[in-house]
């Protein structure tokens, strides 16, 4: 079986060590995170990891319904490309005095339909939204001006159904 | 902080049934709510406090101090499979729980519910490297089925009650809390309940009732059925529904190394035991029935052999309580989930009376052709030296099979799971899936513990006992009437058995210059025999399980005997080996 990218997405208590839990199915099976993102979700108090692996379905299906044996897990699934919409948050810091060098940077910047956080004196800051393959080429455009930091958040991602396993843990929480 | 006491007295004290007590006392409490009446452990500075409220309740709990917390997490595993209740274990921070892990990966991976309650640095000290201070939550976790950290008391009436909860439903398995020493002395108003629901938890799952429709079809339908059937049995006390079920259908029915003593080993159904070093029929005649329905186990690689090789001509029924072990080795067509006592029943229901008569009698004769060349040269040898195999026969004859047999790990356990003869359920404790050398004196203290008033005999090689030997000391100052059997051969035994077959007989690190056991055994008060004779063996046997006490018999059995049949490791099951 081909190995190919998936997104686990799994609602959960919020608990201390749920995160150590999760991760050592991954370890047992030597199976690389490639980012793993944890955030209170749509219903109060109960937390949503979303977690970016590539890896045989096989595999992923094993480790989902581990992840799903969990005490504190309320219901996990997992999903192909095509059947999530899925984000990555990047932001660039790069030398104020890039701007004033003509009109360079704030081309790129509109043209990857990006952001400035801030300008300060002596640095900037962009942010753009986007897939990884989006974030990737505006850093390649920014490289000539010098990046002093980078950085890119953890996948997030959700189905492209209409409630998603939401509606199971829905089912669960007013069932208790 | 006394503030914060203060106000939480007043606002408690509109509620009923508090009593203002610290957390040691809160811990002790629950146990006896829980109705633990026997606890296993070792003191140490972390978990005093919890070891002084028990001063006070030694008439309702008892304690057996250990020599060795690996010997009191193995003998509370030994009373838990017995018993089928929660054991429970005491350890103190540091090294004592450290000494648990062991016992935790072996009960997790054979599903045995604890609850082990580990001392914990004060809270203020955590994360300095305080003397005896290490991550218990970090290290456990991959071997408990939940763990917490608690460092306020008024935490503990809730989360001890999830753990006794979460350790005996569904699919069992071990807890660890870990309680700091603040929160232990801290003193709280105390209320209990037990716990029945986890939002988050579905202990079992609900039955679909077209799976079991599906199932009961493709058994009515079957012409060479085979059940296959484990622990999951017993968990779920399920053994009469099962008996039934194979009963009804006329189903030939081979048991898992953990399924032992879930059906009467005399029954005319059961076919034997699974496994690399299982009966030849149920191996052989795997990779030939149309319908394998596997009730309760989890298809072990030591099960399977060569997963590629393995029934891939059959329909495969799986009834089983957790989800994540359905596909997990072996592809279920048709999985059945649900607890084993619920499913069965629902079966039993819609399955059609059948008998598969010229299908038995496959296995009646591959029983045949074992007997031959494997069984009666083990039973009844025609070498000057003794097998085990002989002397586990001769218990047979003076229990009829209704001792319980607890296994160390190594050829002996192999011998004592094929030969020993079982009449009732729960009278085989082994370390199945872990295979943790040690485990059998420690957890033969925990059974007899659990039931008094049953043989118990734990038959162990050279090897492992010297692995936990120190637990002689827990036997003689428990007085447990405890039979120990040391089969001994003066080598590990099945590693040599590997050397000899798979590494061209280099037995690197095999052989064992021992000690003399008998004057160890006397060292700790328990009457020994050694027999090195066939003619003596059996009135030794007779004395040795008559004795109304802890006895120790050294049986010198062939050095360099195997055991056989044999599934070579990669080989698929039905290239089963009987020499």
């Amino acid at each position: 079986m081909e190995k190919e990218e998936f997104t686990i997405t799994a609602y959960t208590e919020n608990h201390v060590g749920l995160l150590h839990r999760i991760t050592i199915i991954f370890t047992k099976r030597k199976v690389n995170i490639e980012s793993i993102t944890a955030s209170e979700s749509e219903k109060e108090g109960i937390h949503r990891f979303t977690i970016a692996v590539t890896e045989t379905e096989e595999a992923v299906e094993k480790i989902v319904k581990q992840i799903e044996k969990q005490i504190e897990v309320l219901k996990a699934d997992y999903y192909k490309n095509k059947e999530v919409v899925q984000q990555e948050v990047a932001l660039y810091k790069i030398p104020s005095k890039s701007l004033t060098n003509g009109i360079e940077v704030e081309r790129i910047v509109r043209q990857h339909n990006a952001r400035f956080l801030t300008i300060e004196k002596d640095f900037l800051v962009i942010e753009k939204a986007g897939f990884r393959r989006e974030t990737k080429a505006l850093f390649d455009d920014l490289i000539p001006f010098g990046i002093n930091e980078f950085v890119r958040s953890g996948r997030i991602a959700v189905s492209r159904e209409e409630h998603g396993i939401g509606e199971y843990v829905q089912q669960i929480l007013s069932k208790n | 902080m006394k503030i914060m006491e203060s106000q939480i007295v007043t606002e408690q004290n509109k509620k009923i049934n508090t009593e203002f007590i610290n957390g040691a006392e809160a811990v002790i409490k629950i146990l006896i709510e829980e109705q633990v009446e026997v606890a296993f452990g070792y003191p140490g500075g972390a978990i005093m406090p919890i070891y002084d409220a028990l001063y006070d309740e030694q008439d309702r709990i008892q304690h057996v101090l250990a020599r060795h917390e690996q010997g009191a997490i193995h003998a509370a595993q030994g009373f838990a499979r017995v018993t089928t209740k929660p054991g429970v274990c005491l350890a103190t921070s540091g090294p004592g729980a450290t000494n648990l892990i062991t016992g935790l990966a072996d009960a997790q991976i054979d599903s045995t519910p604890l609850v082990c309650i580990t001392g914990q640095v004060p809270s203020s000290l955590l994360g300095s490297d305080a003397f005896q201070e290490t991550d218990v939550i970090g290290i456990s976790m991959p071997v408990t089925k939940w763990n917490y950290q608690i460092t306020d008391a008024n935490e503990i009436p809730e989360v001890l009650a999830k753990a006794f909860y979460i350790a005996r439903s569904g699919r069992p398995g071990p807890v660890l809390i870990d309680i700091t020493k603040d929160a232990q002395f801290q003193k709280f108003n105390y209320s209990y309940t037990c716990f029945k629901k986890i939002r988050s938890y579905v202990p079992k799952p609900e039955i679909d009732p077209s799976s079991v429709e599906k199932a009961a079809s493709a058994i009515n339908n079957a012409k060479r059925p085979l059940i296959l059937f484990g622990q999951g049995v017993i968990l779920a006390n399920a053994e009469k529904e099962f008996k039934k079920l194979i009963e009804k259908t006329g189903i030939p029915a081979a048991w898992t190394i953990l399924g032992l003593s879930a059906l009467e080993t005399d029954h005319p159904l059961n076919v034997g035991m699974l496994g690399m070093h299982g009966n030849y029929g149920p191996n052989l005649l795997t990779n030939e029935c149309d319908v394998l329905i596997a009730i309760g186990m989890r298809f072990d690689d030591r099960v399977t052999g060569n997963l590629s090789k393995y029934a891939k001509q059959a329909k495969v029924i799986h009834l089983e309580i957790d989800p994540a072990e359905i596909n997990k080795n072996v592809k279920a067509n048709i999985p059945v989930l649900g607890d084993a006592k619920e499913t069965i029943t629902h079966l039993l229901k819609l399955v059609k009376p059948n008998s598969h008569e010229k299908w038995l009698q496959r296995f009646i004769d591959c029983a045949k052709i074992e007997r031959e060349k494997v069984i009666d040269k083990e039973l009844n040898p025609d070498s000057e030296t003794l097998s085990m195999g002989e002397v586990i026969n001769i218990i047979n004859k003076h229990t009829q099979g209704d001792a319980i047999i607890v296994s160390d790990v190594g050829q002996h356990q192999m011998v004592a799971c094929r030969y020993s003869k079982f009449s009732k359920s729960k009278s085989n404790i082994t370390s199945g899936g872990l295979g943790t050398m040690g485990f059998g004196l420690p957890a033969a203290l925990g059974a007899k513990l659990g039931a008094p008033e049953r043989t118990v005999i734990a038959v162990i090689g050279d090897g492992g006992f010297q692995m936990t030997i120190q637990e002689l000391a827990t036997i003689y100052q428990t007085k447990a009437k405890v039979k120990v059997l040391l089969l001994n051969n003066e080598f590990l035994g099945m590693v040599r058995q590997w050397q000899q077959l798979f590494f061209e007989k280099r037995y690197s690190s095999t052989e064992m210059i021992n000690p003399d056991f008998q004057t160890i055994v006397k060292g700790y008060y328990i009457p020994t025999k050694k027999v090195t004779e066939r003619d003596k063996l059996e009135k030794a046997i007779e004395e040795f399980l008559n004795f109304d006490g802890a006895y120790f018999l050294e049986v010198m059995v062939g050095k360099e005997n195997n055991v056989f049949p044999m599934v070579p490791s990669g080989a698929g099951v039905s290239e089963i080996r009987l020499e």
